[in-house]
């Protein structure tokens, strides 16, 4: 049992790792994968949910990033880790209202069964991985926190995600390439439970 | 029997009232070092996480009698220094948690989580299960027994990594 737990931990993409893309159904309806993007110089994706107070601390300030980056190349792209079952908060439906009701300008997309989750190793939320196009394919280039304050009370605020996108922008590697934060554990399907 | 009772659950709420404290790594660091046979069951929550809570119960009624080394639990809030008064310690009351309880008192929540497992991605719930010469960390949730079983078979010594 131990042993799966670390190998848990130790899966998913590291900083440099060529990312996969996918085709994930936004809340508009309409599928959404990285190529669609044609003009991006990369991606900001951002693992996240409705419910984790975490995330939600977090809502406004992934809405400014997808506002100031998406025009330089950079757009936010959202995807729910939860499972609406073991999370109803986290429904599809959940996901659309919280969309209306917040404007999001950014695509939130549902990932049944964890897929992209599991694949990317986002373990908690909100869980970010900056990814930048290359000759070579979606390169991962941090991984972490948005920043350093989740509270807004930092006196020596880092934004993390921005410093790292800035970076990137110049065609230089983010200073900082991973970081740890405080978040919400994934709500991954039961299988089969009937606690 | 019955006034008797009422007086007990009295006494262990109010017992629970001014209980929580603020804690840095480095002095949970040294209450592990100096605990000697004790096992340590150290559990990262927050009033704000749902699995988290749910799983307290779970932490509350480990059984400490059944070992024949001492067994300890330290429930250790993520909450903010800044809700200790308004969210913590009315959590405490409410549940009326006997554990000690404490909220993380560190400017540096990064390194924090780096110390406490460098395995640790950050996300809660997570629990340390630390002796003086052992630590074994589970960023997971601990489902009815599981958590029972896990620590009977740490502390009587047939648990190997």
């Amino acid at each position: 049992m131990m042993l799966g737990i670390m190998a848990k931990a130790q899966t998913g993409y590291q900083v440099g790792d060529i990312a996969t893309d996918f085709n994930l159904n936004n809340v508009d309806g309409k599928n959404v994968s990285l190529a669609n993007y044609k003009d991006a110089k990369g991606y900001i994706v951002v693992f996240t949910c409705n419910t984790c107070p975490v995330a939600k601390a977090y809502q406004s300030r992934v809405e400014a990033l997808h506002k100031e980056y998406a025009p330089k190349g950079y757009p936010v792209i959202a995807i729910n880790t939860n499972d609406p079952v073991t999370s109803p908060g986290d429904s599809y439906e959940n996901m659309q209202k919280l969309a209306k009701e917040k404007n999001f300008s950014y695509a939130y997309l549902e990932d049944p069964n964890h897929i992209y989750t599991k694949k990317f190793g986002a373990t908690k939320t909100p869980h970010t991985f900056v990814l930048t196009k290359t000759a070579k394919g979606n390169e991962v280039a941090y991984i972490g926190a948005i920043d350093n304050s989740q509270d807004l009370l930092s006196s020596n605020m880092n934004d993390f995600v921005k410093n790292a996108v800035n970076s990137l922008l110049q065609g230089k590697k983010p200073e900082i390439t991973s970081t740890k934060a405080i978040g919400c554990g994934i709500k991954w399907k039961k299988e089969g439970a009937t606690e | 029997m019955k006034y008797v009772s009422i007086l007990l659950l009295v006494s262990t709420f109010s017992f629970a009232n001014a209980q929580v404290k603020l804690l840095t790594l480095s002095e949970l660091d040294k209450r592990v070092a100096k605990g000697k046979d004790t096992t340590y069951v150290i559990n990262f929550w927050a009033t704000w996480c749902a699995p988290c809570v749910a799983e307290l119960p779970n932490f509350e009624r480990l059984k400490k009698e059944y070992y024949k080394t001492p067994v300890k639990v330290i429930l250790v809030s993520m909450d903010f220094k800044s809700k200790l008064k308004s969210d913590v310690i009315p959590f405490v009351k409410k549940h009326r948690l006997k554990s000690e309880v404490y909220v993380v008192d560190e400017k540096d929540q990064q390194a924090f989580i780096e110390k406490v497992d460098k395995n640790w991605s950050g996300a809660i719930p997570a629990t340390l299960i630390a002796a003086r010469t052992r630590r074994l960390f589970f960023e997971k949730e601990f489902a009815n027994n599981e958590l029972e079983d896990l620590v009977k078979s740490i502390v009587h010594g047939d648990y190997k990594l």
